[in-house]
């Protein structure tokens, strides 16, 4: 399929999932983070961006949300760093902070530039860390920050400890040199890396099969010596069952796992891009394949929610990103003069 | 008392920090069992262990990508660059990444990039290179070159103990040529403090690296020939400049020569004296002189790198020049 995006009907599904799925309470986790990220991002993109109420680039993550949440789900978090995962993610990962517990007022502080952002004013949208949260920072270099997340991995291994290290990139990031000099570092130290891919089928305007000759990622694996498995970005499920046999691999010591995760780009790049050049019929056929929606009908099979839980739950997200908004914009601005601090350690 | 050599102080510095911090380590191409390409690690895989002396591919990216995840994670990594004419495969992780991280949010990225530079062995375009520039361009870092080998020692160790990330461009050309008695007991020399090595009151030089050698040999020779006093100021700290101690002698002598190996378009000497200019312009009696390499790659053959290479007769004609003023 050169020259243009896979169709939907070319993901491949993983291999049955593991018997043991998540239970209940995860459940309706994953699903409160779906929405919490659709609506939150939603309300950025369409809206707060639109009012000029952020000035700067807005990437979202609309429909590929099952892929963040699926795999933060793993994320072990206690408080001590000896015994905590690290993550890596990426820009489209909102659900992976809002998991880590970085809140929506503060996600919406950095990104209209406020004090109180995790940057202080000092980068934008989803360009930030917050170390006590586990969180490093990306940055717009696409894929620097595999090497990172494999010399976190590297520390594990030296203090002998079995945590793990997520890394999460698109599929535009992975044709970059960094990408492959950091996988095949973990590759070749057997370190405890759980490698991410969320391949939206777009890097911007270009199409995967412009990306990359191959028809699946994974296969890059074979490449590296190390396990690689394609998986339906789309279904949390399966999602989450992939990075959670990554992550037992990781702890155990056996190495690093590219996943690739297939999904697609329902927005343009950023906020500012209509994404003319996306086929409608693919954005049709993926919208029929949305995550959210798969997930609740799961649920809604299992009883799990019904029409009044999920009306339910969407008016508590809805206020509680009113009320976000409201406190975020009477935060404080920054000082022009704050520019000169902290370029050192001071 | 024995003599330490350049290179060997570079590797006590190394050593000693490993023993007295254990989050201390090297990682880079060959300093395992190979020992460095310049011996710089020898002995220490042996002594260290596999998790703290660590081979990696060829991936100069990788590594410095590498040092800087494990310094988030509360360790002092020195990245060994081969030769530092590889740390251009790097410069995005430096730049961009470690450069940055504590400015926008506030995690500190506490690493050493090692590694040896300059010409005069030979080495040809990629074996021979002065990256300082590209990094001294680059708010967040810190650059230091040593000339002596208290500093190389000194300035390593204050460079592991450093915060923030640090450059440290070890000249290949002194690493056995130069050699001194060192203190036994613990030292570090400041980042960000030069260093007068000859007093002087009618001309200063500043230079830095192995410049500072045919630096002072120039000085002598204008003393004798002309009984014209030179102050060498040794700069030692690319960034941050040590801007009291280049004013003091400028105020001083009222005569700036800058030297260095690095070529002359950007090079740090334009930098300096836009400094002096801005700063001390009343006290100037004769425009600020630069002896550099010309702007060309470093050539292979003899006769071509002699040509390109800054020496001592080059020094003093400019250093005559400028006593004339």
């Amino acid at each position: 399929m050169r020259g243009g995006a896979r169709k939907a009907g070319a993901t491949r599904r993983s291999e049955p999932a593991a018997p043991v799925g998540p239970d209940d309470a995860s459940l309706l986790k994953m699903l409160y983070y779906m929405k919490l990220t659709r609506a939150l991002e939603d309300r950025i993109e369409r809206k707060l961006y639109r009012q000029g109420k952020i000035v700067g680039g807005v990437y979202v993550g609309r429909g590929q949300e099952a892929i963040s949440v699926g795999a933060a789900l793993h994320i072990r978090r206690s408080g001590n760093d000896d015994v905590d995962d690290i993550v890596c993610p990426s820009h489209r990962d909102m659900a992976v902070f809002l998991m880590q517990g970085v809140t929506p007022e503060r996600i919406l502080a950095q990104y209209m530039g406020r004090r109180t952002g995790l940057t202080r004013g000092r980068d934008a949208n989803m360009h930030m860390g917050d170390m006590g949260r586990r969180l490093v920072s990306f940055i717009s270099h696409l894929a620097d920050h595999v090497p990172v997340a494999v010399g976190c991995a590297l520390t594990f291994r030296m203090r002998g400890t079995d945590q793990a290290s997520f890394c999460f990139f698109g599929d535009g990031a992975a044709s970059r040199g960094d990408w492959h000099e950091g996988v095949n570092m973990a590759a070749v130290m057997r370190l405890p890396v759980i490698f991410i891919c969320n391949n939206n089928q777009y890097a911007y305007s270009t199409p995967v099969s412009r990306q990359m000759a191959i028809e699946k990622f994974s296969d890059r694996a074979v490449g590296y010596g190390i396990p690689g498995e394609t998986v339906d970005g789309n279904d949390v499920l399966l999602v989450h069952d992939a990075v959670g046999r990554a992550v037992q691999r990781a702890r155990r010591g056996e190495g690093p796992t590219l996943l690739e995760f297939v999904t697609f780009r329902m927005t343009g790049h950023s906020a500012h891009d209509d994404a003319g050049y996306v086929p409608k019929e693919l954005l049709e056929e993926w919208s029929r394949r949305d995550p959210i929606d798969r997930l609740g009908a799961v649920m809604r099979h299992r009883g799990l929610v019904d029409d009044a839980v999920l009306r339910d739950m969407e008016k508590r997200i809805e206020l509680e990103i009113d009320e976000a908004v409201t406190r975020a914009e009477s935060q404080p601005w920054p000082e022009g003069a704050e520019t000169l601090e902290g370029v050192y350690k001071e | 008392m024995a003599l330490t050599t350049y290179v060997e102080a570079i590797r006590q510095a190394i050593w000693e920090e490993m023993e007295a911090d254990q989050r201390v380590f090297i990682l880079g191409e060959d300093v395992g069992a190979y020992g460095g390409a310049f011996k710089v690690t020898e002995g220490m895989l042996e002594h260290f262990g596999e998790l703290r002396v660590i081979d990696t591919p060829i991936a100069e990216a990788g590594i410095v990508g590498a040092a800087i995840g494990a310094a988030l994670m509360g360790m002092r990594p020195i990245a060994e660059m081969q030769f530092i004419d590889f740390i251009s495969c790097a410069f995005d992780q430096i730049t961009n990444f470690a450069a940055k991280n504590r400015y926008r949010w506030g995690a500190g990225v506490p690493i050493v990039i090692r590694g040896p530079s300059g010409g005069g062995v030979h080495g040809g375009p990629f074996h021979s290179q002065n990256p300082e520039m590209y990094f001294v361009h680059t708010p967040g870092l810190k650059v230091v070159a040593p000339a002596t080998a208290y500093d190389a020692k000194g300035l390593l160790k204050a460079a592991i103990r450093d915060d923030d990330p640090v450059i440290y461009l070890e000249h290949k050309y002194l690493y056995r040529r130069i050699k001194e008695e060192l203190p036994k007991e613990d030292y570090i020399v400041p980042i960000g403090r030069a260093a007068v090595r000859r007093e002087g009151r009618d001309l200063s030089i500043l230079t830095y690296g192995a410049m500072l050698y045919p630096s002072l040999e120039a000085a002598d020779a204008l003393s004798h020939e002309r009984g014209i006093e030179t102050e060498v100021l040794d700069l030692r700290s690319l960034l941050p400049l040590d801007k009291d101690a280049i004013l003091d002698t400028a105020r001083k002598t009222g005569k700036v020569l800058i030297v260095h190996e690095d070529t002359k378009t950007g090079g740090i000497a334009g930098e300096i004296a836009a400094i002096v200019n801005e700063e001390v312009f009343e006290y100037l009696d004769g425009p600020v002189l630069r002896v550099t390499a010309p702007d060309t790659p470093v050539p292979y053959s003899p006769p071509l790198e002699e040509f390109f290479l800054p020496n001592k007769d080059k020094i003093l004609l400019a250093a005559r020049r400028l006593a004339a003023y």
